[in-house]
């Protein structure tokens, strides 16, 4: 794969971007090379680090343990302890040291169990990566990554719960991306690890186990381009992560009414494909935003703000937004799933929506 | 501003292209008086002209010429002359916000300093970081940090790269990392876990306490516990430390050559208790009810720089005239750096959205559109 040089800002030493390839020219979804979720994560941190020895791993149980969600699993074999790295629990500690080593041009991949647990890095993740170039007037840059699992996993409750999106997102001199299959996992992380600013990379546990097609050859997806993972005529949901699957479910459903819903999967949120959303919002007129955090100054308010400047004459009802119930994560099952934007809460929005 | 000639620095991820006229290595004397006359007459330079350009940012200060949070180094100029001074120029040196001294004593010139101050293009931030956020690439001063002891996990983040380099990527060298903090850092918790992982991975960084006995107005006996056993507290993470009388340099040389020697050898961190003392406010804005004028006397009346000059006249290093022509001298660039900030350019409006990404794609922001901007003027 050849990598491109681009007008990288010159803080930067030995920049290089990814060859993006047209859409046309990108390796097939479609294929019997079935792998979970996890192991194209795994892919694409390998395949990035046998290319550059800039890059290496750390985080908590990333390497004699093998993942404390079995993403790194084996990594440490055939990388080795001084890139493969143990921390102890200790967030604050082990991101701000990855942060200085970003500074002189290494390119950490750290790892958070969950983003539940970043708060307690919260100065150094928020207050030095993203603004490191800017207060320094051009002279570091950080190129890091921060991965790990966000979102409501299984029964976890309040404090393990987070979705952090609409928090960090807010922090300019960020990129944040939220892939919701493996096939996005592995080209995303890709670009996530070569792209020179701080990217914040947003997994989920529920997810790892997922299985689809992952071409075993490189490939690359460029941030900012959402992903249009079903068509259709009524109305456009648009969703990043998890709850793409939620609304996938709930086309279906609302299929077998003879209603036909646009299904438009981000891939990043900052930046955000607006693009995307207004070219289909040209073909429904009607669009609902499903965000898996809570509606208070959420990426959903962000986004029916922007379409409201961008497109309000092709708007035939107010846009919406389902997003999490507005309460701290309950642990009960059935009322975890109720608080979530489950697939019959998006069905029951889009008959709304459709009625208004 | 010279090219470097140094072959690694090419090949390692941290591209300083520009280096200073500062000597790159450091001495191999053991003790300061076996140091050449020319290092120690720069030290009394160095720290004369830290305090003067301080007494200058005081008054521009109260002139409203410098804006924000302002912390003065007066007082302390023996610690940062004098650690600085026994290590290589490419060894990364980082601090917390009163750092204008680790900034010149570093090589960072009085302008991009007194720029940066004054909010202007020639600072060394282009007028985006301010007092708190000296950042001087090519004279490896990696910041200027606001947040107390936020700069702590990452001195042992600077050391972790250097080892890296040198085990993972077979580039660099051996290096030790400078870190600085005040005795408020000690009592944050990101501190304990740089300590923690500094012992656990073997990371050359030394950090150096500038104890000066206050966290802001609260006095040190009021803010951590076993305040009079600090070095105790390393030991217990397996780090060496040792006490210094941070008020006289070729004390600080004799005790902290050796430690930093050891500490680069042996990838080993350390800690060190230097014992100094500030003679200004916490920041411009302080009372300072907390403390009488005596205590503050008692103190000047040790004053590092008086010492370091009396000492050079007994070795012979320089003599009164001497002295005074060094002092005019520096009194000259400093009243140079304030004019010439003052006549130097405010930043466009159009630098506001530069330096904010490093790969500014679209739609990265609703309302802004990003670009590289100007050139920082230090690369």
């Amino acid at each position: 794969m050849t990598m491109i040089e681009t007008d990288i800002h010159p803080a930067i030493d030995n920049p290089a971007l990814p060859m993006f390839l047209p859409e046309d020219q990108m390796p097939s979804r479609q294929g019997d090379r079935i792998i979970q979720f996890r192991e194209a994560l795994r892919e694409a941190m390998s395949e990035e680090m046998r290319k550059d020895k800039r890059v290496f791993l750390l985080g908590e149980e990333v390497a004699q343990y093998n993942g404390a969600y079995k993403v790194s699993q084996g990594m440490l074999d055939e990388f080795g302890p001084k890139r493969i790295i143990d921390t102890p629990i200790s967030e604050n500690g082990f991101a701000g040291m990855a942060i200085a080593a970003a500074m002189t041009g290494l390119r950490p991949i750290v790892e958070f169990m969950s983003w539940s647990f970043s708060f307690v890095a919260a100065d150094p993740i928020l207050n030095n990566a993203p603004k490191m170039l800017y207060m320094s007037g051009g002279q570091f840059g950080c190129p890091i990554v921060f991965r790990g699992n966000d979102g409501a996993g299984g029964q976890l409750a309040s404090t393990h719960s987070w979705c952090v999106e609409a928090l960090y997102a807010n922090v300019p001199g960020l990129k944040m991306a939220i892939p919701s299959n493996p096939y996005d996992a592995k080209g995303l992380l890709k670009t996530a690890i070569n792209d020179p600013d701080p990217v914040f990379f947003m997994e989920s546990e529920r997810m790892l186990g997922d299985k689809a097609h992952v071409p075993e050859e490189e490939y690359y997806i460029p941030f900012g381009r959402a992903r249009l993972a079903r068509e259709g005529d009524a109305v456009t949901l648009v969703s990043f992560g998890r709850p793409v699957h939620f609304c996938l479910e709930a086309a279906e459903t609302l299929a077998a009414e003879g209603i036909e819903v646009d299904v438009l999967d981000m891939r990043t949120i900052r930046p955000l494909d607006i693009e995307s959303i207004i070219e289909r919002v040209k073909v429904t007129n009607k669009v609902l935003v499903v965000d898996q955090s809570w509606p208070f100054a959420s990426i959903a308010s962000e986004v029916v703000t922007q379409i409201c400047e961008r497109c309000f004459d092709w708007l035939d009802s107010a846009p919406a937004r389902l997003n999490t119930a507005d309460v701290p994560t309950p642990y009960a099952k059935g009322l975890e799933y109720d608080y979530l934007p489950n697939p019959e809460r998006i069905v029951g929005a889009v008959r709304k929506l459709i009625n208004a | 501003m010279t090219q470097a000639t140094a072959a690694s620095s090419e090949q390692s991820p941290m591209n300083t292209a520009k280096a200073d006229s500062l000597p790159m290595q450091a001495p191999t004397a053991k003790t300061a008086t076996e140091l050449p006359k020319e290092i120690l007459v720069k030290w009394l330079y160095d720290m004369q002209l830290i305090r003067e350009f301080e007494n200058r940012t005081m008054q521009a200060y109260q002139q409203a010429k410098i804006g924000g949070f302002c912390h003065i180094y007066t007082g302390q100029e023996a610690v940062a002359v004098g650690t600085i001074g026994c290590v290589n120029h490419d060894d990364p040196v980082i601090t917390a916000y009163r750092d204008h001294g680790h900034a010149l004593a570093r090589g960072m010139t009085p302008e991009a300093c007194m720029a940066e101050m004054f909010g202007r293009t020639t600072g060394c931030a282009k007028g985006k970081g301010g007092s708190m956020h000296m950042f001087d690439r090519p004279n490896w001063l990696m910041g200027g940090h606001g947040i107390v002891s936020a700069q702590t996990p990452m001195g042992a983040g600077f050391a972790f790269a250097a080892k890296y380099e040198l085990e993972v990527m077979g580039t660099g060298k051996k290096k030790v990392c400078l870190c600085y903090l005040g005795d408020g850092a000690l009592d944050q918790g990101c501190f304990h876990e740089a300590q923690n992982l500094a012992s656990l991975w073997d990371l050359p960084v030394i950090y150096i306490l500038e104890n000066n006995g206050y966290s802001m107005g609260t006095a040190i006996e009021r803010h951590t516990a076993n305040f009079e056993n600090l070095v105790d507290r390393a030991k217990g993470y397996g780090i060496r430390g040792i006490e210094i009388d941070g008020l006289d340099i070729m004390n600080v040389y004799d005790k902290f050559k050796p430690l930093a020697d050891e500490c680069r050898e042996t990838s080993r961190p350390a800690f060190v208790d230097l014992k100094t003392y500030r003679y200004q406010g916490h920041s411009m804005s302080d009372p300072q009810k907390y403390r009488t004028k005596e205590e503050v006397d008692q103190y000047k009346d040790k004053d590092s720089i008086a010492k370091l000059c009396a000492d050079l006249m007994d070795m012979g290093h320089i003599d009164e005239t001497g002295w005074k022509a060094m002092r005019k001298e520096i009194a000259d660039i400093v009243r140079a750096s304030v004019e010439s900030a003052d006549a130097a350019p405010i930043p466009d409006a159009d630098e506001l959205f530069t330096d904010v990404y490093a790969n500014p794609e679209k739609n990265l922001s609703p309302t802004a559109t990003y670009t590289h901007g100007t050139k920082n003027p230090l690369m």
